[in-house]
């Protein structure tokens, strides 16, 4: 079988990930220090996972309704508007998905047609891209830059918008650099987002984890919550990865539409987690505050050692990564990450994977205990010492 | 405040790790940690052990105690005259039927037997004592005794 001509074109032309290669080092070596994986160090809070056993427990695991049970999409509701300020009609507006991921699919799948061009910042995470492909899309990449700390502007905004730009993904707080967008630098880009009908797919998974000042939502600002999907989810705010629970908010006629999708391909978000997660809603505001608390003393404690060992990074202001410029090691990320995880067994991820404006950076996660994070810096510390003896030595 | 909480939970990090966790200067978080230690905020640091591990036999016990306050002194006193026991490992006052608990730790059973016939029961303010030995420590100060097992480790690009 020549599975090739069997298989769809669209899926073929995504590029599988090269850090496959990389978690296959790792897999091998049992004893390395991770600042690698990009989740929450913390186990989901007891009275979370209580609910979820006690659900089982009375036997409650036939489907939900389609968009989610009305009681957690009630909460949901609630909670956006405690938090974040955000009012959606829990009846018409709010989709329980499997995760935030399948939201964004859902959102992209809904919006974009044959040839239409979806504005994906970069360094970002990497499925926007690949999923407004499969969309029929055109991922347009547009390249953040460390000089404005990797927030977008409306310069390159507007200079990558053509007429057939259907969405813009707002990747923020961000995953991997650790920039946040506040309100002015969104009113800049609401600015000139207004008057089209370009719509932003706002993925919103860490707006939990900010430093300093709360997340703020495009959809808060004038004239923008028409032209806006909120995407958000527990397994950031509430160490829930692996529950897979996540929702969509948006305009009542677009969240329509992509119930239908959900309906068809999902039927309903996992039972159990739900159970799990109106508990979440209704209890576990604390459990968000005391966990970002510690994220924050350990972000402090690794940036302020990256640049005591001379690695220049500016202050991530939110999620749970450092994002250290590495360029003066005259390493590509990639070449950077592998001989730092071969030489000292410490993994960091490549910015290269986060698409092009990664090169030159590394992503370090601190959602890790103390202890992994004191050593990983020593370790880096012996890393670079080693590495300029080296080139030195080389001339 | 939050240096303490810190301190309470590990008191294991670095006076640098403190000073990132805490928002606070390496040189504040020395100098509180000094104040705190001479004002007794800070009673000492110790490592908890669990001794089931280990060859080491070791017995505790909870024992109710309930004395005649003396005129002028209440309770202290005699707590006083209680604590002073290396046997000893914590006193408190207590609200209802009865008025101390005294936790006491020994190599044997017979050991804590006789400490509290022959030294908390003579006591001629102690009216009356009631011994429970621990049977099985499960979490203490926040930590579990039980080895908890934890998720097996995947790589996922996330």
């Amino acid at each position: 079988m020549n599975y090739d001509e069997i298989l769809s074109q669209r899926i073929q032309e995504i590029k599988p990930s090269g850090i496959r290669r990389f978690f296959d080092i790792l897999e091998e070596m049992k004893d390395a220090i991770s600042l690698g994986i990009g989740e929450p160090d913390f186990v989901t809070p007891w009275h979370i996972r209580d609910a979820g056993i006690y659900s089982l427990e009375k036997g409650f695991t036939k489907y939900t309704g389609n968009a989610g049970m009305a009681e957690l999409r009630r909460e949901i509701a609630a909670y956006l508007n405690r938090r974040f300020d955000l009012q959606y009609d829990f009846a018409s507006q709010i989709i329980v998905t499997v995760g935030g991921s399948e939201a964004i699919d859902l959102a992209l799948r809904c919006l974009v047609n044959p040839g239409d061009e979806v504005i994906v910042p970069v360094p970002s995470f990497v499925c926007y891209g690949p999923l407004a492909s499969m969309a029929g899309g055109t991922p347009v990449y547009l390249e953040l830059k460390a000089e404005n700390e990797f927030r977008l502007t409306p310069e390159q905004l507007r200079a990558a918008i053509t007429p057939r730009t259907k969405a813009l993904v707002l990747p923020f707080p961000s995953n991997p650099t650790g920039g946040i967008m506040e309100r002015a630098d969104l009113e800049a880009i609401a600015q000139v987002l207004r008057g089209t009908d370009i719509m932003v797919i706002s993925d919103e998974i860490y707006a939990e984890l900010t430093y300093g000042q709360r997340h703020v939502s495009m959809a808060n600002l004038p004239d923008m919550y028409d032209r806006t999907i909120v995407v958000n989810g527990f397994s950031k705010s509430h160490a829930m990865t692996g529950w897979r629970m996540g929702y969509v908010c948006g305009p009542a006629p677009i969240v329509q539409q992509m119930l239908k999708l959900h309906q068809f391909g999902i039927m309903s978000a996992p039972t159990t987690s739900q159970y799990a997660a109106i508990e979440a809603m209704r209890n576990g505001d604390g459990d968000i505050e005391k966990m970002r608390d510690e994220y924050d003393g350990r972000r402090r404690y690794l940036v302020e050692g990256l640049r005591r060992i001379g690695l220049p990074c500016f202050e991530p202001k939110g999620a749970f990564y450092v994002f250290p410029d590495i360029r003066g090691t005259g390493l590509s990320s990639d070449d950077f990450c592998e001989r730092f995880l071969m030489e000292e067994k410490v993994a960091v991820i490549a910015g290269s994977a986060f698409g092009p404006g990664g090169e030159g950076f590394v992503r370090c996660c601190y959602a890790t205990s103390m202890r992994d994070i004191a050593e990983a810096l020593t370790r880096m510390d012996n890393f670079l010492t080693n590495l300029k003896k080296k080139q030195a030595r080389e001339g | 405040m939050k240096l303490l909480q810190l301190l309470e939970e590990d008191c294991t990090l670095t006076p640098e790790q403190l000073a990132s966790m805490a928002n606070m200067t390496v040189d504040e978080v020395k100098a509180s940690i000094k104040r705190y230690e001479e004002n007794k905020v800070i009673l000492g640091y110790k490592a908890i052990v669990d001794w089931d591990r280990t060859d080491r036999e070791a017995v505790t016990a909870l024992i109710e105690v309930k004395v005649t306050p003396q005129r002028g002194e209440g309770f202290d006193r005699v707590a006083e005259r209680i604590y002073q026991y290396d046997e000893v490992e914590s006193v408190y006052l207590m609200s209802g039927a009865y008025d101390l608990t005294v936790i006491i730790s020994g190599r044997t059973l017979k050991e804590v037997a006789q400490f509290v016939g022959e030294r908390l029961s003579t006591l001629e303010d102690v009216t009356g004592t009631a011994t429970h030995f621990i049977l099985h420590k499960y979490k203490e100060k926040h930590l579990i005794f039980e080895k908890q097992e934890s998720q097996p480790k995947e790589w996922i690009f996330s």
